[in-house]
């Protein structure tokens, strides 16, 4: 069994390695550990839930094995799938060999051809990987039934091949955007956290973290004007990822007050707003009124 | 249990297992689905040492009992009520037994509130079409014609509202399994999958004899139903619930919202399986009626909140209402126009056209016209039935 890291010490490892965690997302994290169950991260897209994962497999210096999910998902592209072509040149040139069937059969049928996906791969590792599986809900039901499979033995069953025991335990973490309903069975398997925008606080603390010489009170005016305009009925909501797009975007140009400069600051909003109707339900008065209770 | 617990020297005492287990039980009554390894589980974090206090315990518990957003936020006063007494056993137990009575009111169930049973004339045939061929429903149709062809609104009695809710919910069965089968039947490729071939052909020494297919595969449909629960709509809304928590049961992928002045998203009470049940939740979630219908400012509620969650592109929006509305009917209109862009068909279903003389004529009707796909009427369960062929099609 891998050994715990207490929550308060995964919230400041965290942090060394670029994300600030709240503290329901350390306690998680913290039980993911103790307890040996996959997390289910849900959220809005932009939260930074793929963030958490790699962010955990830095802390741990493990290695992210990331598996992104799409609808036809299935067991050869997520799990293994055998070198067809490479078998099929062995078979070949062992045409007019001696060797007895049984030989050759148990040599197209070795490691050797054996492609590894990554479910497979995150299984035999040495050291625990992290898995992320990204965006569960674009699946099918079928391979969530499958998955589930996985998860709870961590043992693969390989026809021509044998059962692969799990070399070690990889830490899961399953990430959900909510286009589909995801099974009982599945949520009950896991840990849950509903990931949701940050705080004002946090949020000027992860722009000041990701952005090294961003002066702490412009960033906190960054976010808050961040906040302002989640509250907006915009069509796409931004995420983490586009403020920091846009405090790093603001210090290029050398702003350092959303007053002082309404242009600047108004021309730059396209690194937060991505769609048309956004961008002219935005006006240049909405931005300075924005900006004027962000101040 | 106590297997488990023996790893951890330190596991809870026996007063600690019992609270412990009373908590489970509460968070079950709440509606949690806390299982036997959960509570283990919990055990485990309650017997180390790193959760200490109250509010780590909390946290650590919410994360592995919470399997969803709703869950997740009122977690907190679950275990308030709990773990610092505030009686939440009380609390569930007075909103249940309240709803009740207004389930009685409001969407007729059976007297007292009890199972709705089929009266015996409904006994006898086999439930149509569940696992009969194609002709079943007309046959069915002839032998429950006293009632399916009877309006809704003219149902006497709590027998024939019983015969009919039940009749509603096979019908809503029915259309799954006739949908599913249709899928199945068309299962032959038209693509050759080489990768497939080839691997196959390995069996036969590099031969490729056994061809492979690839078809695209045909998503599921996705059944979004809005249904109108305003005061004009009252004789209709019990027996639509009925058929929709049937339609909530059988495909998983359905949505379900109620709407009157504000809209409710009742999918969550529609999948508790036990139909008088379900109506006791939803009548929780409708409460509020009256003062008018807002069809406009509910349609683009569910615009705004809901339809990038609900909605794909093979999602079928089935409206039920009368089209009664006291809004703005450019509001309604503006609404609609949004919703048919993201969706494949809109369906409005009108019990009002088995009256006579009947005419499109409402207000809101008209204006959401022209973004409709299908007008149909919803007066009896014949109509209902009709829509079936329609939605195979899609």
């Amino acid at each position: 069994m891998t050994i715990a890291i207490p929550r308060d010490a995964i919230a400041a490892r965290l942090a060394e390695v670029g994300y600030v965690a709240d503290r329901e997302l350390a306690t998680a994290l913290w039980m993911m550990d103790y307890l040996q169950r996959p997390l289910l991260l849900e959220g809005e897209a932009g939260v930074g839930k793929t963030e958490v994962a790699k962010a955990l497999a830095a802390v741990h210096g493990a290695e992210l094995i990331r598996m992104q999910c799409y609808e036809g998902l299935d067991a050869s592209s997520s799990l293994y799938e055998w070198n067809y072509q490479r078998q099929l040149i062995a078979i070949k040139a062992r045409e007019f060999s001696s060797e007895s069937a049984e030989a050759i059969e148990a040599h197209i049928f070795s490691e050797h051809y054996l492609l590894e996906r990554p479910l497979l791969a995150a299984i035999r590792r040495v050291k625990p990987p992290v898995l992320l599986i990204d965006e569960v809900d674009r699946a099918d039901e079928e391979f969530e039934a499958f998955l589930l499979e996985l998860l709870s033995d961590f043992q693969v069953t390989i026809p021509e091949f044998g059962t692969v025991k799990a070399v070690s335990i990889p830490r899961v973490v399953l990430t959900s955007n909510g286009t589909r309903e995801l099974s009982d069975a599945l949520r009950r398997r896991c840990l849950y956290h509903y990931l949701d925008f940050p705080e004002v606080d946090r949020e000027a603390a992860i722009l000041i973290n990701r952005q090294p010489g961003l002066d702490a009170a412009f960033a906190l005016q960054i976010a808050r004007m961040v906040a302002g305009l989640r509250k907006e009925e915009l069509r796409k909501t931004p995420g983490v990822a586009e403020s920091l797009d846009w405090a790093a975007t603001l210090a290029g140009l050398g702003v350092s007050d959303l007053t002082a400069e309404p242009e600047i600051v108004h021309a730059t909003l396209i690194a937060m707003l991505k769609t048309r109707e956004d961008r002219v339900r935005v006006t240049p008065e909405v931005t300075a009124r924005l900006a004027g209770k962000a101040a | 249990m106590s297997a488990a617990l023996a790893e951890y020297p330190v596991g809870p005492g026996p007063a600690m297992r019992r609270r412990l287990s009373g908590f489970v039980r509460t968070l079950r009554d709440s509606g949690y689905a806390a299982g036997q390894a959960e509570t283990v589980d919990a055990a485990r974090i309650i017997a180390c040492p790193l959760a200490d206090r109250p509010e780590r315990l909390r946290e650590a518990l919410k994360a592995l009992f919470a399997t969803s957003r709703a869950e997740a936020e009122r977690f907190d006063e679950v275990f308030d009520a709990f773990w610092r007494g505030r009686g939440a056993r009380t609390a569930t137990r007075t909103a249940t037994s309240g709803g009740a009575e207004g389930a009685d009111r409001r969407f007729g169930a059976g007297p007292g509130g009890g199972d709705v049973s089929a009266p015996e004339p409904l006994r006898a045939p086999a439930p149509e079409g569940v696992e009969g061929e194609g002709r079943g429903r007309e046959r069915g149709a002839s032998t429950f014609d006293s009632i399916s062809k009877k309006d809704f609104a003219k149902l006497t009695g709590e027998s024939e509202r019983a015969a009919a809710h039940e009749l509603a919910e096979r019908l809503a069965r029915a259309m799954r399994a006739r949908l599913t089968r249709r899928e199945r039947a068309r299962a032959k490729g038209r693509r050759l999958d080489l990768r497939a071939t080839i691997r196959r052909s390995v069996a036969r020494g590099g031969e490729p004899i056994d061809l492979k297919f690839r078809q695209r595969k045909s998503k599921p449909l996705r059944l979004v139903a809005l249904l109108d629960a305003s005061g004009s709509m009252e004789l209709y809304v019990s027996v639509f619930t009925r058929f929709l928590h049937a339609i909530s049961q059988t495909f998983r992928q359905s949505e379900a919202y109620l709407f009157h002045t504000r809209l409710a998203h009742v999918s969550a009470a529609l999948r508790e399986p036990h139909p008088p049940r379900a109506l006791d939740r939803l009548s929780l979630m409708a409460a509020g009626v009256g003062g008018g219908t807002k069809i406009g400012d509910c349609l683009a509620e569910f615009n705004r909140a809901h339809a990038k969650r609900a909605l794909n592109s093979r999602s079928c929006v089935m409206i039920f209402s009368d089209g009664y509305d006291t809004g703005e009917p450019e509001r309604l209109a503006a609404a609609m126009r949004d919703l048919r862009r993201r969706c494949r068909r809109i369906v409005w279903l009108d019990p009002l056209t088995g009256r006579e003389g009947f005419q499109p004529i409402a207000r809101g009707l008209l204006a959401a016209m022209p973004y409709i796909d299908l007008f149909a009427p919803a007066h009896d369960l014949a109509s209902l039935a009709a829509l079936e062929p329609y939605l195979a099609r899609l």
